[in-house]
C-alpha cells in the first residue's frame, strides 16, 4: 500500500491517460461510459489521498523516473495545487452519471466512444496541468487538455459548434503559444525549467530583474489569459459554451478555465512572485481594470442574451472577473476569495449548465422563450437553477456570498472602497439576468412543448442536486473550502517556502 | 551606424524569428481564409521553434559526447523540447485542417466573412 501510496501524484495523470485508451477499444456509448465511470471516479480517491497527505506531511514532490528536479521532471503537490486537483476531479466524477443519457441523446452512437475518449483525455491534462512543477511539462499538457476540448466542443450538434471550435483552436494555440514563448525567454535567462528552480533563481539579488524576464511574464501573462477568458481575450468562450454538447459546457465551465486561473496564480505568486508581477510590473493596475470590465460588461451582455446557454457563458466570464480581482489584490484575503471562488464558482456553475443540459434533453431547447412555464413542470431543475443563481448572486447562505465577502474585505484592506461598491453592482446585475430566467420559467403559461415536460431522471437529477447541496454547504461551513484557500494563499504571499 | 550593424549582425537570428513571429501572427488576424489562417498560425508556432533552438547553438560546439578531445558541447534540451512542439504543432494543424473541411461541408465555404453573412441571415 505505501508503495502505490507513493506513486499517487503520477497515478492521478496516468490512469486517465491509459483510461482513455482502454475507452477509445470499447464498442458502443454504453460500455464506453461504463469504462469513464470507472477512471473518473478513481480520480477523487487519489486526488483526496492527495490532498489529507499534503495536510499532514506538507507538499508532496514527486520525482519522475527517478531523476531528481531540475534535471528530471518534478510533479509537486501543494495545498493550492491538491485543493484544484479536488476541484476538478469532483466535477468530472460528479457529471459522469448525469453523462450517460445526456450524451446518449446530443451525440450519434458511433461517436460517443471518441466523446468519452476525449472528455478522460481532457480530464489528464487538466489534472497534469495542475499537477506538474516543469513549465514545458505544462505547455503540453495545456495542449492535450486544449486538443480534446476542441474535439468535445466540435461534437455539438448544432454547425456553429464546428465554428466555435475552429475559433477556439486558433484562439487557444495563440495563447499557448504566448505561453511557450514567455517559457523559451525564462529558459534564456535562468537556464530551468522548473518552476520552482527558476524561482529561485530569478530570486537571485544578481539577476537585477532583466528586460526578458518582464517580457517572459508579459507573454505568460497574456497566453494564459486568453485560455481563461479573461475580458477582453473571451471571445471564443460564449459560442464554444453554447454550442457544445450539455455535458461538455458543464464540464468546461467548471474546470477548463480554474485551472488556467492556477496557472496565472502559480506563475504570478510562485515563479515571479509578488515583487516582480506587482511591484516591478502593473500586474494589479492592469487585472483591476480588466476584472472591473468583465464583471460589467459580460454581465450586462448577459442580461440581454436570449440563448440560456449563451447567458451562463456570458455570466462565467462576469465570475471569472472576481477571481481575477482576487489575484490583483494580491492580498491575503483578496486572494484567498479568488481562490475560494474557483471553487464555488465551478460547483454552482456546473450545477447550472447541468440544469441547461436537462431541460435540453427534455425540451430539445434552451431558448428563454421556449422554457415558459417550465418551473412549474421540472420542479426540481428548476430549483437548481434558482439556487444555483442564487449563488451566482452572492445571497447570504450560499457560496457565492462567502466568495465576495472575502473580495470585499480584501478590497477594504487595500483601502479600495470603489471596489466594494462595484462587488456590489456587479452582483444586482446578475440579479436581473437570473430573475428574467425566473420570471419567465414560472410565471408564464406552459406552451404545448413545455406541458409535455418532466423532471430527468434520477441519474441526471442526482449529480444536480449534490452540487447544489454542496453550494450551500460551502456557503454556510466555510471551513473546508475558505479555510482551505486562506492556507493556501497565505503560503503563496508567503514567497518561496 | 557601424555598431548599429554590427549589433544587427550579431542578433540577426532573433531578427529572423521575431519577423516570422509577427507575420505569422499578422496572418491569422488579417487573412479571412481558414486554411490561410491555419498557415499563419504554422508560421507563428514555427518561429518560436527558432527562439529555442537558436540561442542553443554553440559556434564549434559538439554534441555532448564525453570525450577529452571536446571542450564545447551545445545545450541538447531545447532541441528537445522542440522536438515535442513540434509534434503539438502537428497535432494542431491537423485538428484545425479537420475541422476547415468540416466547415466547408456545413457550411459551403472556408471565407469567414461569408460564413458570418450565413449565420446573421438565419
Amino acid at each position: 500500500m505505501s508503495a502505490l501510496e507513493s506513486q499517487l501524484p503520477i497515478l492521478q495523470v496516468i490512469v486517465p491517460l491509459v483510461g482513455a485508451v482502454l475507452v477509445a477499444l470499447m464498442r458502443g456509448g454504453r460500455s464506453a461510459w461504463a469504462v469513464a465511470l470507472v477512471i473518473t471516479w478513481t480520480m477523487p480517491v487519489i486526488s483526496i489521498l492527495l490532498m489529507r497527505k499534503v495536510l499532514a506531511t506538507g507538499p508532496i514532490s514527486y520525482h519522475l523516473g527517478g531523476w531528481a528536479p531540475p534535471i528530471g521532471i518534478e510533479y509537486r503537490v501543494d495545498l493550492l495545487a491538491a485543493f484544484v486537483l479536488v476541484l476538478v476531479s469532483v466535477v468530472g466524477a460528479a457529471l459522469m452519471p448525469f453523462a450517460r443519457r445526456s450524451v446518449a441523446s446530443e451525440i450519434d452512437g458511433d461517436k460517443q466512444v471518441w466523446f468519452y475518449t476525449m472528455y478522460l483525455l481532457c480530464l489528464a491534462g487538466l489534472l497534469g496541468i495542475t499537477i506538474t512543477a516543469d513549465a514545458f511539462n505544462l505547455f503540453v499538457f495545456l495542449e492535450i487538455s486544449s486538443l480534446a476540448t476542441y474535439v468535445l466542443i466540435a461534437l455539438g450538434r448544432d454547425r456553429r459548434a464546428l465554428l466555435a471550435a475552429y475559433q477556439y483552436l486558433i484562439m487557444g494555440t495563440i495563447g499557448a503559444t504566448f505561453y511557450v514563448i514567455g517559457v523559451g525567454l525564462l529558459y534564456l535567462v535562468t537556464g530551468s525549467l522548473n518552476i520552482y528552480d527558476i524561482a529561485s533563481r530569478l530570486a537571485d539579488p544578481a539577476m537585477q530583474n532583466p528586460r526578458p524576464v518582464m517580457a517572459a511574464l508579459a507573454f505568460i501573462v497574456v497566453g494564459i489569459s486568453l485560455k481563461l477568458a479573461l475580458f477582453p481575450l473571451h471571445v471564443w468562450l460564449p459560442g464554444a459554451y453554447a454550442h457544445a454538447p450539455s455535458f461538455a459546457s458543464a464540464f468546461l465551465a467548471g474546470t477548463a478555465t480554474k485551472v488556467a486561473i492556477y496557472v496565472l496564480i502559480r506563475f504570478a505568486f510562485s515563479v515571479f512572485g509578488v515583487a516582480i508581477s506587482f511591484e516591478t510590473l502593473p500586474l494589479t493596475e492592469v487585472l483591476v481594470v480588466l476584472s472591473l470590465a468583465a464583471m460589467f460588461i459580460a454581465s450586462i451582455i448577459a442580461v440581454f442574451e436570449t440563448n440560456l446557454k449563451r447567458m451562463l457563458a456570458y455570466s462565467s466570464l462576469g465570475q471569472v472577473g472576481y477571481i481575477t480581482l482576487g489575484i490583483a489584490l494580491a492580498n491575503t484575503q483578496g486572494l484567498t476569495g479568488g481562490i475560494v471562488h474557483l471553487l464555488n464558482h465551478a460547483l454552482m456553475k456546473t450545477a447550472l449548465f447541468m440544469a441547461l443540459g436537462a431541460i435540453a434533453y427534455r425540451l430539445g431547447s434552451v431558448k428563454l422563450d421556449a422554457i415558459a412555464g417550465i418551473g412549474r413542470r421540472m420542479p426540481w431543475t428548476m430549483a437548481v437553477f434558482v439556487l444555483g443563481g442564487m449563488a451566482l448572486v452572492g445571497v447570504p447562505g450560499t457560496a457565492g456570498f462567502v466568495s465576495k465577502w472575502y473580495l470585499a474585505i480584501g478590497a477594504v484592506e487595500k483601502g479600495w472602497w470603489p471596489l466594494v461598491f462595484a462587488i456590489l453592482i456587479s452582483s444586482l446585475i446578475a440579479v436581473v439576468y437570473v430573475g428574467r430566467v425566473v420570471e419567465v420559467a414560472w410565471f408564464r403559461e406552459p406552451s404545448p412543448a413545455v406541458e409535455k415536460c418532466t423532471d430527468p431522471p434520477l441519474s441526471m437529477l442526482i449529480p444536480m442536486l449534490v452540487l447544489t447541496a454542496a453550494t450551500i454547504y460551502f456557503g454556510i461551513d466555510t471551513e473546508a473550502s475558505a479555510g482551505m484557500a486562506l492556507k493556501a494563499a497565505e503560503t503563496l504571499l508567503g514567497g518561496l517556502k | 551606424m557601424r555598431d548599429a550593424i554590427l549589433r544587427f549582425a550579431e542578433h540577426y537570428n532573433y531578427v529572423v524569428t521575431i519577423f516570422l513571429m509577427v507575420a505569422g501572427l499578422f496572418i491569422v488576424i488579417a487573412r479571412g481564409n481558414m486554411i490561410k489562417k491555419l498557415i499563419g498560425l504554422s508560421v507563428f508556432q514555427t518561429s518560436v521553434y527558432l527562439l529555442y533552438v537558436g540561442p542553443s547553438k554553440i559556434i564549434g560546439g559538439t554534441a555532448p559526447i564525453l570525450d577529452p578531445a571536446f571542450k564545447v558541447y551545445t545545450n541538447p534540451l531545447p532541441h528537445v523540447l522542440i522536438l515535442t512542439a513540434i509534434v503539438v504543432g502537428v497535432a494542431v494543424l491537423s485538428l484545425g485542417l479537420a475541422l476547415v473541411v468540416r466547415i466547408k461541408e456545413a457550411y459551403g465555404t472556408i471565407e469567414e466573412d461569408e460564413i458570418f453573412a450565413q449565420e446573421t441571415d438565419e
